[in-house]
């Protein structure tokens, strides 16, 4: 029988852990790990690592499903970033993280703040930040505050990457109804880095000092990490002090003085004080090393004086790292932060006991076994269940196209397939003087300064397939990822993914993260395209109503010469079209059925892998050999849409003939695309596409002011120049700017 | 020509004009320190763009104010040429080398673009390589490049010929809607009485290679290392 204080102090640990988000099962185990009851501020620390933000504890068994490794694969998950050596001494480092639940309780903030937790955990691996892509899923432009949102996370993107001087490349933004209460907002960073100076987080050498760099610490961002890891409610309002502030002027001098520190060979290893903050840092480093660490908080530079033991440790404020120096050389390290006018200060050291130490006014105020804490946090295999009208979902309603030519006008007007350049304008995407192809086309390319090779990249996923069908959905992301490189003749490196969903606890959308999670797999193993980063953001629905399972997925390609580059638009008239890929008319899930009759139903496309990568390998070796001057894809909207965007580049419009009925022109059958090259090249692209096994058909040629596609049953008839007013004018018009 | 890309904290496009100068023009290119009151032995003083500590306050008006600076007014006092581009030529608003002020662009947003810009002034030595009336495509990348100064003082920069590019469209009219930001008498690069000192907004280190898509930038670093040639050979 335990004596009644003990029982009264057990009973007040377990409503102190409730208030934490930490559940009872969790707190027993924690009670195991430590053969004792935990004090306070070890159970704020444990409740933040072992949050379902930190610790992947409801995703962890999927995510073991994804391939991983490689041959150019130096770091994979688990890493701040992914390392992916892509030739010449070189290495491109990156990752995508998601911003979602910060970004709508404060989109300016939020969002920028985002952006500076990607770079930042890009510099840490020593390597420098040259690109961006965001992925952005909006609501209903009608929706309460969603203007303001748009409006916000765009601003809040452009201003911070903007004044860091990393040039945002492309990126995607969708718009849907499921994201009313709930937006999306996945940020990507890439840098370079010579593959010797690659670093890690792995801490190593007992008795080597732990630096504190970077902004001061305040009270902004405690519960961060919990936070994302809850639904939205009525009281959400009330979140807002859980949401940093961003400061891009700090975040680009600490990566200038980062980068420079680890020029010095001063530097072990580096991490950014990220969710949770000087907590995960801390235990993150140590426990990937193998090793203990004494905190003393009294050095931590502070904002104010007042600051607890506990909200030091939770604080998520923005521009901080935690680094290991070398004993015995730390006078380079405090130079260089010294030089950039940034807080450095020496808050502990490793040791070999494997106990992570806290102290603050000479008490110890914490101890925990460091190893035991990080990976032996719960671990959830959560039930899943499809929902019970799926065959009902899957039924094609029967809608067939009467007038071409309007309804392709229809699509063009809305702000999904809308230009998004009034997005993009916003983002900086010509500093760093790299950029070869920026937003707009099919893959953002970047020049690799100093070789003939280039990079490509992308950012995809339709949330409307995935939620029809989230296996295919989850195909159809690698797929169209692989194919947009292809287009601009990359080949993939690797990928970062942001899986983002509902609640994890409701069987529906567990089923729908695994489905996504296994289609993924299974398309990353076909295509040879390992996944070296990313990131799980659960919870996200609000009152019950999650949004569209939507798994992005950011994909690398290698291009060997950028001598070549296809466009994604019509760049002269005369050029013969030659259409990649065979119609299946595909209309479930296609955007023609949701934009034009607001109908969400039918199977998506089917997703052949096999087919995929021929066709990926067919356009590869033509963008190689420089045959065709246009390379674009068929996605939302089909073939009449892809035509079009192919003629709003320079306004040379195309006249094309093809067995298809109006229906049809609109249809997403998969692993298509089209070509344009001059006359002379046209036979030798038609051999090389039967040698590859990729149907091809010569459809057409380039020129005039028109877009006039002629099927069975009827002919697309538009002047282009018309079009791209109502194309360029969509999202601005929706956005009442 | 030895060329001096001046660093402040939150420079960021320090780098790209460096590359230039050095790797594309072959040039002795050196970076120079905002807290060194010293120019190294530099030809040419580059003010870089970016977002010089933040511009938390008006964009270039704490940059103004480093160590630096001083010499930077030396040389351009001793006729030694001085380039701001972007952040770099609010600064030397903000340092009164040159007329006029910044506002925020006219919608209020950070806008990057290709632009189209008139050669005013072919008589400088920035500008030799390019001819009056040229028409000339460049990126921009600001939100305050607004310009404006009193009509009086406008009217007086004109008469100096002080305008050495203007936002055109791509036949060189100048109209509202080729005029991006919303700048007086769309007036986009400025030089001071004595030519020497010249500042504009948009990046013609961004245009200097035809693989970014464009080299009509190139001129500009092209003129000023032939007007370097010609001061060693006179």
């Amino acid at each position: 029988m335990p004596s009644a204080p003990t029982a009264r102090r057990a009973a007040a640990t377990e409503e102190l852990a409730a208030g934490y988000g930490l559940a009872a099962d969790e707190l027993e185990r924690l009670r195991a790990v430590l053969g004792r009851d935990p004090g306070s501020l070890e159970l704020g620390i444990v409740s933040s690592l072992w949050s379902e933000h930190c610790s992947y504890k409801s995703s962890k068994t999927m995510l073991a499903e994804l391939p991983t490794s490689g041959p150019f694969v130096l770091e994979g998950p688990g890493e701040n970033a992914g390392a992916v050596d892509i030739g010449n001494g070189w290495v491109a480092v990156f990752k995508m993280e998601s911003h979602n639940h910060p970004s709508f309780i404060e989109p300016y903030q939020g969002a920028a703040t985002g952006v500076g937790g990607i770079l930042r955990d890009v510099f840490t691996m020593g390597a420098r930040p040259v690109a961006l892509l965001d992925s952005l899923r909006f609501g209903s432009l009608d929706a309460p505050r969603m203007r303001h949102l748009v409006d916000g996370v765009v601003r809040g993107i452009g201003d911070y990457g903007n004044c860091v001087g990393v040039p945002t490349v492309g990126g995607e933004t969708g718009f849907h109804p499921s994201y009313d209460g709930n937006v999306v907002v996945n940020a990507f960073a890439l840098g370079l880095a010579r593959r010797e100076r690659v670093f890690t987080a792995r801490a190593a050498g007992a008795g080597n000092p732990l630096y504190y760099v970077g902004s001061r610490t305040g009270r902004d961002g405690i519960h961060g990490a919990t936070m994302a890891s809850e639904s939205f409610d009525a009281e959400s309002e009330a979140k807002r002090p859980t949401v940093q502030v961003g400061d891009p002027f700090t975040e680009k001098v600490l990566l200038e003085a980062c980068l420079q520190a680890m020029r010095t060979g001063a530097v072990v290893a580096v991490q950014d004080m990220g969710a949770a903050g000087l907590t995960s840092s801390s235990f993150e480093m140590a426990s990937r090393g193998g090793m203990g660490f004494n905190l003393r908080l009294d050095a931590v530079p502070l904002r104010e004086a007042a600051l607890t033991p506990y909200e030091i440790m939770l604080s998520e404020s923005q521009e901080r790292m935690l680094l290991v120096a070398r004993r015995g050389r730390e006078e380079e390290v405090v130079r260089v932060f010294e030089r950039w006018g940034l807080e450095v200060s020496k808050v502990g050291e490793l040791t070999e006991n494997g106990l992570g130490r806290i102290y603050h006014r000479r008490a110890r105020v914490a101890e925990l076994p460091v190893k035991a804490i990080v990976d032996g946090g719960p671990v959830y295999d959560r039930p899943a269940a499809p929902p019970p009208d799926l065959e009902r979902r899957w039924q094609s309603p029967d809608l067939p196209v009467e007038d071409p030519t309007a309804t392709l006008a229809r699509l063009l007007a809305t702000p999904e397939l809308g230009s998004k350049e009034w997005i993009w304008r916003q983002y900086d995407h010509s500093v760093r003087t790299n950029t070869v192809a920026g937003p707009g086309g099919d893959a953002a390319v970047l020049l690799l300064k100093g070789t003939e090779a280039g990079l490509g990249l992308v950012a995809d996923v339709n949330p409307v397939y995935c939620a029809l069908d989230p296996r295919r959905g989850g195909r159809q992301a690698v797929a169209e990822a692989v194919r947009n490189l292809a287009c601009v003749g990359a080949e993939p490196v690797g990928l970062t993914d942001c899986l983002n969903f509902g609640s994890p606890e409701s069987p529906e959308v567990y089923w729908q993260f695994r489905e996504c999670v296994l289609g993924m797999a299974e398309a990353c193993r076909e295509l040879e395209v390992p996944v070296v980063s990313g990131n799980v953001s659960f919870y996200n629905e609000t009152a019950g109503r999650p949004i569209h399972p939507t798994p992005t997925v950011a994909m690398v390609g290698l291009i060997p010469d950028l001598g070549q580059l296809p466009r994604a638009f019509f760049t002269a008239a005369g050029h013969r079209i030659v259409l990649l890929g065979r119609d299946a008319e595909e209309m479930g899930g296609s955007a023609y059925l949701r934009l034009v009759h607001g109908v969400e139903q039918g199977r998506p496309p089917a997703v052949d892998l096999a087919a995929e990568e021929r066709l990926a390998a067919l356009l590869r070796f033509l963008a190689f050999e420089g045959w065709v001057a246009t390379a674009h894809d068929l996605a939302e909207g089909g073939l009449a849409v892809a035509l079009a965007e192919a003629a709003f580049g320079r306004g040379l419009g195309a006249s094309v003939t093809v067995a298809a009925s109006p229906t049809a022109l609109f249809s997403e059958t998969q692993a298509r695309a089209f070509v344009a090259a001059p006359p002379a090249r046209l036979e030798a692209i038609l051999e090389e596409a039967e040698r590859w096994g990729v149907p091809a058909a010569d459809v057409g040629e380039v020129g005039g002011a028109r877009l006039v596609i002629r099927g069975d049953g009827g002919v697309l008839d538009a002047d282009v120049e018309a079009l791209r007013q109502v194309w360029e004018t969509a999202l601005p018009r929706a956005l009442g700017m | 020509m030895r060329c001096g890309v001046v660093v402040f904290p939150g420079s960021n496009c320090d780098h790209d004009v460096y590359h230039v100068l050095k790797h594309v023009l072959g040039q002795d290119a050196v970076f120079l320190w905002h807290d060194e009151a010293d120019l190294h032995g530099c030809d040419l003083v580059v003010l870089p763009g970016g977002f010089a500590y933040g511009d938390y306050l008006r964009a270039g008006a704490m940059a103004a104010l480093s160590p630096i600076m001083a010499e930077v007014r030396r040389h351009a006092a001793a006729g030694g040429p001085v380039l701001g581009i972007c952040n770099g030529f609010q600064m030397l608003l903000e340092a009164g080398l040159l007329p006029g002020a910044m506002r925020r662009n006219r919608d209020l947003r950070f806008l990057c673009q290709d632009v189209w810009l008139r050669v005013e002034r072919d008589d400088l030595a920035f500008t030799s390589r390019y001819a009056r009336g040229q028409v000339l495509r460049m990126p921009i990348a600001h939100a305050e490049g607004n310009y404006v100064d009193r009509d009086e003082a406008l009217d007086a920069l004109e008469k100096a010929g002080g305008v050495v590019f203007r936002y055109a469209s791509p036949g060189g009219e100048t109209a509202e809607g080729w005029n991006p930001n919303g700048s007086a008498r769309a007036i986009a690069g400025v030089v001071n009485a004595g030519g020497n000192v010249l500042g504009m907004m948009p990046h013609p280190e961004r245009c200097a290679e035809q693989v970014l898509g464009g080299e009509d930038g190139l001129g500009l670093f092209a003129s000023l290392v032939a007007a370097a040639v010609e001061v060693r050979h006179a």
